[in-house]
């Protein structure tokens, strides 16, 4: 091709008279909007929800949000289990923090019987540990994900570094990984490990620098604040209306904490601060989630210090299983034994609502009983499906690079969200 | 444990309710469905209520509800007079710390039910979803689409009457080539 005919051709394409002039590039360039497709395979949109932005040059317009990607019928599977059954099912729902799905539906399980008052008192104090655990495990894969799609990856090492040993001790009480199934109706399933205590010290010291590393990689990171304060600011009002919970509210001004407001369990009987922001943007949620992360490693030391001996399961066969040495050894425990695994607990027809505070906030259990071991009607109120919900009106507005930095902040989890 | 705020909903706006009731601590007003959203707003903007910060809504599909121990005749359907769907609002109040839930009866013949998408925000995906799983159409609603489900799916998924086991694929199988394995293909020393 000759030389003429490649500016021939750059004509036409730009439409210009002369190559050299640009001078007409503002009122040629269409004012049409465009519209992109931003997911669901995206490496910032965690392969589970896709956005259909509507963009003005760099400035997006309109975003339609649309999860239901990771849709695994969690209410139709639940209605057709058991009660214990349900166990690993909560734990596909926010597979970061699973073991706070559990006892969430645990208590509504145990509100329906009204067993909540005769949980030994061990258990809930390994229900707190455990959850305390699985808020920081939350936390610290939210922080770090963020933080390594804003380019800061040396964060994310030193986070899921600091995930992985609270998953190792996970782990060794549960003797799974991620999909944790600890938790029973009545109390757990079994008794912490030897030598747990000095473990999660240990482990709480080493976690205690690795966060005072990534803090002073991150707080006051020029790259960092600038992606991340004043981005995707939310009013205390446009927080409550729009039902969000957790530290995404808090970081708005909203002082709500299930643990303090609506206390269950034994917290009532440890010392924690609420951490609350004042801008609302996602600066404002990240200092949040690190404030509460400290808190968690607060409530964790007083609860080694607070907890009793004792037995950590309900002392009532029509909930809780009978020993194993019993089952083999007695007709009235094997009887029990298998009416609990083929039938299921027997749950007085009712309904109740019972809540916890979750990772990301209130996470709730709506639950219809018939009488019978199976659940009538199971309603999970999922914090990370009405938070995406909030998703257009935060990026609206802002670039497209900015919808990173939200849409990390905003923590979805896709098996919460999407149920 | 809210007990003022069921009172407080009875001196006001007692016309309107059909039944409240208390089950595990938790408030339940029964609301007739023409007045849910006069109630809902009276209840977001009243000093003494001001429920500001919803938290759910979902559907109860009572078609198979035969709690134990109950009577067989006790069907659930248009023609005995009980209404299969039921609509749960739940509401919180940040400032007063109190919740109540709302429910609606709604009959399967004409399921609808007023949107509350207007007077909370965060109702819009929530009834969306609602309508997505058990087909209650919300009035007024600024954008009632599938929000887990796609726009092909035929029929709701959470419905008593839809079986557990039913797949609609998006791709039709059906539709792709058949490879059927050819005779005589099968690799050397398989079976040992």
């Amino acid at each position: 091709m000759a030389a003429s005919d490649v500016t021939s051709l750059k004509q036409l394409v730009l439409g210009r008279q002369d190559v050299q002039d640009l001078s007409d590039t503002e009122t040629e360039l269409a004012p049409e909007l465009m519209t992109i497709n931003m997911g669901p395979s995206h490496p910032a949109m965690h392969g589970t929800v896709r956005i259909v932005l509507t963009v003005d040059g760099e400035k997006i317009v309109k975003g339609d949000v649309q999860p239901g990607y990771l849709h695994r019928c969690f209410e139709k599977e639940s209605e057709h289990a058991t009660y214990t059954q349900v166990f690993p099912y909560t734990d596909r729902l926010n597979y970061v923090s699973p073991m706070i799905n559990n006892c969430g539906w645990a208590m509504a399980v145990e509100k329906l019987m009204d067993l909540t008052a005769r949980i030994p008192k061990r258990a809930e104090y390994i229900r707190v540990i455990v959850s305390e655990m699985s808020r920081m495990t939350d936390h610290l894969t939210c922080i770090g994900a963020s933080a390594m799609e804003l380019g800061a990856f040396t964060a994310f090492l030193y986070f899921l570094k600091a995930r992985e040993w609270l998953y190792g001790l996970l782990e060794k009480v549960s003797g799974a990984r991620l999909t944790h199934s600890y938790v029973r109706v009545g109390g757990v399933s079994k008794d912490l490990p030897d030598n747990f205590d000095a473990e999660l010290t240990h482990t709480l010291d080493e976690i205690v620098k690795v966060m005072v590393e990534v803090e002073d990689l991150l707080n006051n990171n020029r790259i960092f604040r600038d992606r991340m304060a004043g981005i995707g600011a939310m009013t205390k009002a446009q927080a409550l209306a729009s039902g969000c919970v957790g530290p995404i509210a808090r970081a708005c001004g909203v002082d709500y904490d299930v643990r303090k407001d609506y206390p269950y369990s034994i917290y009532p009987e440890v010392e924690f601060d609420v951490p609350v922001g004042t801008t609302g943007d996602c600066y404002d949620r990240y200092l949040v989630r690190i404030e509460e992360l400290k808190q968690s490693i607060h409530i964790l030391r007083q609860c080694l210090k607070q907890i009793p001996d004792g037995p950590v399961v309900v002392d009532d066969h029509r909930v809780a299983l009978p020993p194993k040495r019993d089952t083999y050894n007695t007709i009235e425990s094997m009887i029990r034994h298998f009416k609990h695994i083929v039938d299921g607990i027997r749950v007085p027809a009712g309904e109740a609502y019972s809540f916890v505070e979750g990772g990301n906030g209130e996470l709730g259990f709506y639950v219809v009983a018939d009488g019978t071991g199976r659940p009538y009607k199971a309603y999970v109120r999922s914090p990370s499906f009405v938070h995406l919900s909030t998703a257009e009106d935060l990026i609206r507005g802002h670039f497209i690079a900015d919808v990173v930095p939200i849409f990390g902040m905003i923590n979805m989890i896709g098996g919460e969200c999407d149920k | 444990m809210s007990q003022k705020v069921l009172d407080a909903l009875q001196g006001k706006h007692g016309p309107a309710l059909e039944l409240v009731e208390s089950q595990h601590g938790d408030e339940i007003a029964w609301i007739k469905r023409d007045h849910l959203v006069t109630v809902a707003t009276w209840l977001r903007d009243d000093p003494a209520m001001l429920f500001d910060a919803p938290v759910f809504v979902t559907c109860i599909d009572r078609l198979d509800w035969r709690p134990l121990g109950a009577p067989a005749s006790t069907h659930w359907s248009d023609a005995s007079g009980k209404p299969r769907f039921e609509i749960a609002y739940q509401l919180r109040s940040h400032t007063h710390r109190h919740r109540l839930r709302l429910k609606i009866a709604v009959p399967e013949h004409d399921a609808r039910c007023p949107s509350l998408a207007m007077v909370w925000p965060a109702f819009n995906w929530q009834e969306r979803e609602t309508f997505d799983m058990y087909g209650i159409r919300f009035e007024s609603h600024p954008d009632l689409r599938r929000i887990y489900m796609y726009e092909e799916f035929v029929g709701y998924p959470l419905r008593k009457d839809y079986p557990k086991e039913k797949r609609q694929p998006l791709v039709r199988r059906d539709d792709l080539p058949v490879s059927t394995p050819r005779f005589g293909t099968k690799p050397e020393g398989g079976h040992r």
